[in-house]
């Protein structure tokens, strides 16, 4: 995984949306194992606190199962997946729509450029 | 959770001039903690106090409820700002030293870690690079198993990637039972393996929290809060 963090935002939260990108990518498949917390810590050069924070959030939400001493899973539980998905698709929009806001384009206008753009790839 | 280090009132001064001034701290188990401050802000005189160097002029310090003393420093792994090492030794007397003299020394951890690096165990100090000297002492500070670490400055004047290694080292040894103190003003290479930090100046605490707190409030890093919160004070 890509540990890139910025340094204005909670850690733990990149963290979260590092491991919840990961998932939507498909690197981390549903039902795969997740490394133990001391060595994803080490991995991403981050406090250990901090990263066990990450997951217990994750755990909350559902998308990590915990196996006891066997250590984190991903969770197979479509519906929570397909949420996850959403969310952080949702999340992509958003984030898109305030940098086209800022150049005062609506989201209206926003969405016709990417449609010509899909034409433009189209046409290629 | 269990307090390591307790600081109440705690006064140093050099000729009548402060270097720490009433001064009250409390670090808690399981922690690492950045002691961040400006030059001259009483980050090394507070270290130096901790791990029993120096006497305090005023108020009280104790380390898990003793005085500074030898139960102290039996609990305390102190990394000084500078090599403190003849040259004259090999690696391997160190490790004598270290095992002769702490208790909680855990030779087989030191060597593995010296393995890591590629430090031949039989080399003489001498022969090293300063940057080579300088993990050699990280090493032996990081294989005991303290109760609070006290790290003066161990990233200042080492590359990028001995800062790596250095940060590493403090992560991979992390133990829920132990503390780390980490004292520097390179903040954004300390900052992600950061719980809590505390801003020094003129020998007082003048801010303290916990770090991802502090980004979530203020949507600013350390290092950013770090320059607007001294930017504004005289002698920075």
């Amino acid at each position: 995984m890509n540990w890139k963090f910025a340094g204005d935002r909670p850690l733990y939260q990149q963290i979260m949306a590092l491991i919840r990108g990961a998932i939507l990518r498909g690197e981390l498949p549903p039902g795969g194992k997740i490394p133990s917390v001391r060595d994803l810590a080490a991995e991403a050069q981050v406090n250990p606190n901090t990263m066990q924070r990450a997951m217990t959030e994750l755990e909350r939400e559902g998308l990590l199962v915990s196996g006891g001493t066997s250590g984190r899973t991903i969770t197979e539980d479509s519906e929570i997946l397909e949420e996850m998905r959403d969310g952080a698709l949702r999340e992509l929009a958003q984030e898109c729509a305030e940098k086209f806001m800022v150049f005062g384009i609506t989201p209206t206008q926003a969405a016709q450029l990417l449609l010509n753009l899909e034409k433009e790839r189209e046409e290629m | 959770m269990d307090c390591v280090l307790r600081a109440t009132g705690l006064t140093k001064r050099y000729h009548g001039n402060p270097a720490l001034d009433n001064l009250n701290l409390e670090l808690n188990q399981g922690r690492i903690i950045g002691l961040l401050g400006p030059n001259g802000s009483g980050k090394t005189t507070f270290i130096k106090m901790a791990a029993g160097l120096l006497t305090p002029t005023a108020g009280e310090l104790t380390i898990c409820g003793e005085k500074i003393g030898p139960a102290s420093k039996a609990m305390v792994s102190y990394l000084p700002d500078r090599t403190c090492f003849s040259k004259q030794r090999k690696v391997t007397e160190l490790l004598d030293f270290f095992g002769d003299f702490y208790q909680d020394f855990d030779r087989s951890r030191a060597e593995q870690m010296l393995t890591a690096l590629g430090i031949d165990p039989g080399a003489r100090m001498r022969t090293l690079s300063k940057g080579t000297q300088e993990k050699v002492q990280l090493v032996l500070t990081m294989s005991r198993r303290a109760r609070l670490y006290l790290l003066d400055e161990p990233i200042g004047g080492v590359d990028p990637a001995a800062r790596d290694y250095i940060l590493n080292t403090i992560i991979n040894n992390y133990d829920p039972s132990a503390t780390v103190l980490i004292s520097t003003h390179l903040i954004s290479d300390v900052e992600r393996v950061l719980d809590e930090f505390v801003f020094l100046y003129q020998g007082k605490v003048i801010q303290k929290g916990e770090a991802d707190a502090v980004r979530e409030e203020t949507g600013k890093s350390l290092d950013e809060l770090f320059r607007e919160v001294f930017k504004c004070l005289p002698n920075c």
